[in-house]
C-alpha cells in the first residue's frame, strides 16, 4: 500500500549537509498497522512527512495505493493540484493535534471536506457521523480549547478520516498523551484499522505502541532502516535489537563459568513448562535473571534470560534441548556486546 | 464654537475612517506577503520579500509630518487636490499601511506552523492556508493590531492641519494654542480621549470575544492595558490541564 524505494533526504543549511534519510526502503502491506520506531533524530518524522510529500525527498520514490507521488510533485515548495488530490486521500494525525482553535470541533472535521468542495449539508452529515465513530457525538459545538488531550486527538483522527482515506499516517499521535489515554487512542486506531480496512503507518518512540497495535515494525537509526518485518518475524530473529527493545530482559551472569541464555517463547511453546523440563532432564540448576511476558499482535510472547551452570561448551546439549522444543535461544554475551551486534546485522538480512 | 467643533470632529472621523479602511486593504496583503514570501514559506520569493521589506521600512522610518508635505504632489495626482481632509487621507494611508503591515506580519507569524502542515496534508493549497488557517487563526491578534493602528492614525491626523486637513488636532493648534482659547483646547483633548477610549474598548471587546472562544491569548498591544482588564483565562475542560500542558 505504501512503498518507498531509496528514499533520501538531505537538508542543507549554510555550508553543512545533514542526511535525515539515507536510502530508506519501506513496504507497508494493505490493511496492516506498521510502526516505525527509533530515537529522536533517527529520521522517523522526516520519513512520514516524505510519504505525503510535506517534505520533498532529495531522491527516491514514494508510492501510495499504486500512485507514484514523487512523480506528481513538480518543482518548488508549492504542491500541484494532482498532488493535493492525492494527499486528500491520505489521512494524517499529529502529535500536537493541530486543530484550528478558531473553529468548533465539527467545523474542524469539515475543513478537509471544504477543501474537497463537498456541499454544506453533506459536510455536516459526514462530520457528525465521524464524531459518532470516534465517540465524541456530544462535542460537535465545542471548541478545541474545551477538550482534553485525548478528546482532541479523537477529533484529529475524525478529521483525518473525513476524506475517506485508505491510508492513515500517524506522527507520534500518542506521545503527548498519558498512558491511559494512549491506550484508548491506540484501541481506536486498531478498531478503525479492522472496521474500515485502513492501512496505518505510525511513527513512535514508545515500544508500548508497537506492542499494542502493530502488525509489522521497522527500527530506524541514523536515517536508515536497520531492521524490519512482521512483529513475529522480528521476535523470531536471533539477536534482533528490536525484539530486545520490545522485551527488555536484564540481568548479569552471577560469576565466571556461567552461561547466560535468552529464550524467546511464542505461540504453543509459551504454554509449555520447558524450563522445569530442562532442569529435570539434565539435572541442572537454572536461575532466572529476568523475564517479560506480553501479548503482541494478539499472540502471547515472552522472553526470559536464564543462567546455566558451566561454560557454553558444557551447555550445548541443554541449549539444543531448548531449541528442539521450538524455542528461540540466543546465547547472551553480557561482557562483550560486540558479537551480538554482528549477529543482529546478519539477522536483519 | 459648536459648528467648529462639530466640523473638526467630522473631519477627524472622516480621515481616520478612510485611512483605516485603506490600511486594512493594503496592510493585510502586504503583511501576508511578508510572511509567505519568506525563506521556506509557501510562496518563497526572496526578491519580492526583500523589496516589500524595504518599502515597509521606508514608510515606517519617515516622520509623518515630513511624509505629509512630501506627498503633496502625489495627493494631487490621486485625489485631485493637495489640501483638505481627502489629501490628508492619502498621506495617512501611506503612513498607516506599512505600520499595519508589520503588525499583520507579526500576527500571522504567531500561527502555529503545524496548522499549515495539517491543512496541506488534507490537500489544501495556498488559498486554503491563507483563508481557512492563517487569517482566521490570527484574527484576535489582527484586531488588536488594528486597534493600535486606528489610535496611531488618530494621532497622525492631528498633523493634517499642515495640509489644511482640519480635524480636532488642527482645531486645538489654531484656536486653542494660537488664539489662547484654553477652554476649546481642553474640550478637544477630552474629545480625543473619548474617541481613543471608545476605539480601544471596542477593539478589546472584539479581540476578547474571539479569544475567549478560541482559548488563545491575543497580544496585548500598546495602550489597551490602560483601560482594559486583563484578558480572562480561556475555559478549558478540567481534565485537559495536564495533557495540554505537555503538548
Amino acid at each position: 500500500m505504501i512503498t518507498t524505494t531509496g528514499l533520501t533526504k538531505v537538508y542543507r543549511s549554510g555550508g553543512r549537509e545533514v542526511t535525515a534519510l539515507d536510502g530508506v526502503d519501506l513496504h507497508v502491506r494493505e490493511g496492516e498497522v506498521y510502526g516505525v520506531v527509533g530515537q529522536s533524530g533517527a529520521g522517523k518524522s522526516t520519513l512520514i512527512r516524505c510519504v505525503n510529500l510535506l517534505e520533498r525527498p532529495s531522491s527516491g520514490t514514494v508510492t501510495v495505493a499504486g500512485q507514484d507521488l514523487t512523480a506528481l510533485a513538480g518543482r518548488g515548495p508549492r504542491a500541484g493540484a494532482e498532488l493535493r488530490r492525492a494527499r486528500s486521500r491520505i489521512g494524517m494525525v499529529f502529535q500536537h493535534f493541530n486543530l484550528l482553535s478558531s473553529r468548533t470541533v465539527q467545523s474542524n472535521i469539515e475543513l478537509p471536506l471544504e477543501i474537497l468542495g463537498v456541499s454544506g449539508k453533506e459536510r455536516e452529515r459526514k462530520a457528525l457521523e465521524l464524531l459518532d465513530l470516534v465517540g465524541l457525538a456530544d462535542k460537535a459545538k465545542a471548541y478545541p480549547a474545551q477538550l482534553s488531550g485525548g478528546q482532541k486527538q479523537r477529533v484529529g483522527i475524525a478529521r483525518a478520516l473525513a476524506g475517506d482515506p485508505k491510508v492513515l499516517l500517524s506522527d507520534e499521535s500518542t506521545s503527548a498523551l498519558d498512558p491511559e489515554t494512549t491506550r484508548s487512542i491506540l484501541q481506536l486506531l486498531r478498531d478503525l484499522n479492522q472496521q474500515l480496512g485502513l492501512t496505518v503507518l505510525l511513527i513512535t518512540h514508545e515500544m508500548e505502541v508497537v506492542k499494542t497495535i502493530c502488525d509489522s515494525a521497522a527500527l530506524m537509526k541514523g536515517g536508515r532502516v536497520v531492521e524490519s518485518g512482521t512483529v513475529s518475524e522480528i521476535l523470531a530473529t536471533p539477536g534482533s535489537e528490536l525484539a530486545a527493545e520490545l522485551f527488555p530482559v536484564g540481568g548479569e551472569a552471577s560469576g565466571p563459568d556461567r552461561t547466560v541464555v535468552d529464550v524467546t517463547f511464542h505461540g504453543e511453546a509459551a504454554t509449555q513448562p520447558v524450563i522445569s523440563q530442562l532442569s529435570r532432564t539434565y539435572n541442572i540448576d537454572i536461575s532466572i535473571l529476568g523475564a517479560a511476558m506480553d501479548t503482541v499482535a494478539g499472540k502471547q510472547v515472552g522472553r526470559m534470560r536464564i543462567e546455566l551452570p558451566g561454560r557454553f561448551e558444557e551447555n550445548v546439549v541443554p541449549i539444543g534441548f531448548l531449541r528442539e522444543q521450538g524455542l528461540q535461544v540466543d546465547v547472551a554475551d553480557t561482557k562483550t556486546p560486540a558479537p551480538a551486534d554482528a549477529l543482529l546485522k546478519e539477522g536483519a538480512k | 464654537m459648536q459648528p467648529l467643533l462639530r466640523d473638526a470632529c467630522l473631519d477627524t472621523l472622516f480621515m481616520v475612517w478612510w485611512s483605516t479602511v485603506w490600511a486594512v486593504v493594503g496592510g493585510i496583503p502586504l503583511g501576508l506577503l511578508l510572511v509567505l514570501t519568506d525563506r521556506g514559506a509557501l510562496l518563497q520569493n526572496v526578491v519580492v520579500n526583500k523589496v516589500i521589506g524595504v518599502i515597509v521600512n521606508l514608510g515606517r522610518s519617515l516622520p509623518f509630518i515630513i511624509l505629509l508635505v512630501w506627498l503633496i504632489p502625489f495627493s494631487r495626482l490621486i485625489v485631485g487636490t493637495s489640501i483638505g481632509p481627502s489629501a490628508a487621507v492619502v498621506a495617512l494611508v501611506i503612513g498607516a499601511v506599512p505600520f499595519f503591515a508589520r503588525l499583520v506580519e507579526t500576527a500571522i507569524r504567531e500561527v502555529d506552523h503545524g496548522l499549515i502542515e495539517a491543512a496541506q496534508s488534507m490537500g489544501g493549497g495556498t488559498f486554503t492556508v491563507i483563508f481557512k488557517v492563517l487569517l482566521p487563526q490570527a484574527l484576535p491578534s489582527l484586531i488588536a493590531g488594528l486597534t493600535t493602528t486606528v489610535i496611531a492614525l488618530l494621532g497622525y491626523s492631528a498633523m493634517a492641519g499642515a495640509v489644511g486637513g482640519g480635524g480636532l488636532g488642527n482645531l486645538a493648534i489654531t484656536y486653542g494654542y494660537m488664539r489662547h482659547e484654553t477652554g476649546l483646547m481642553n474640550v478637544t483633548i477630552v474629545l480625543l480621549i473619548a474617541i481613543v477610549t471608545i476605539v480601544q474598548l471596542a477593539g478589546d471587546l472584539a479581540a476578547r470575544r474571539l479569544t475567549r472562544r478560541t482559548g488563545r491569548q491575543a497580544q496585548a498591544v500598546g495602550l489597551r492595558r490602560l483601560w482594559a482588564p486583563a484578558v480572562p483565562r480561556p475555559r478549558t475542560a478540567p481534565e485537559a490541564a495536564e495533557p495540554t500542558k505537555a503538548a
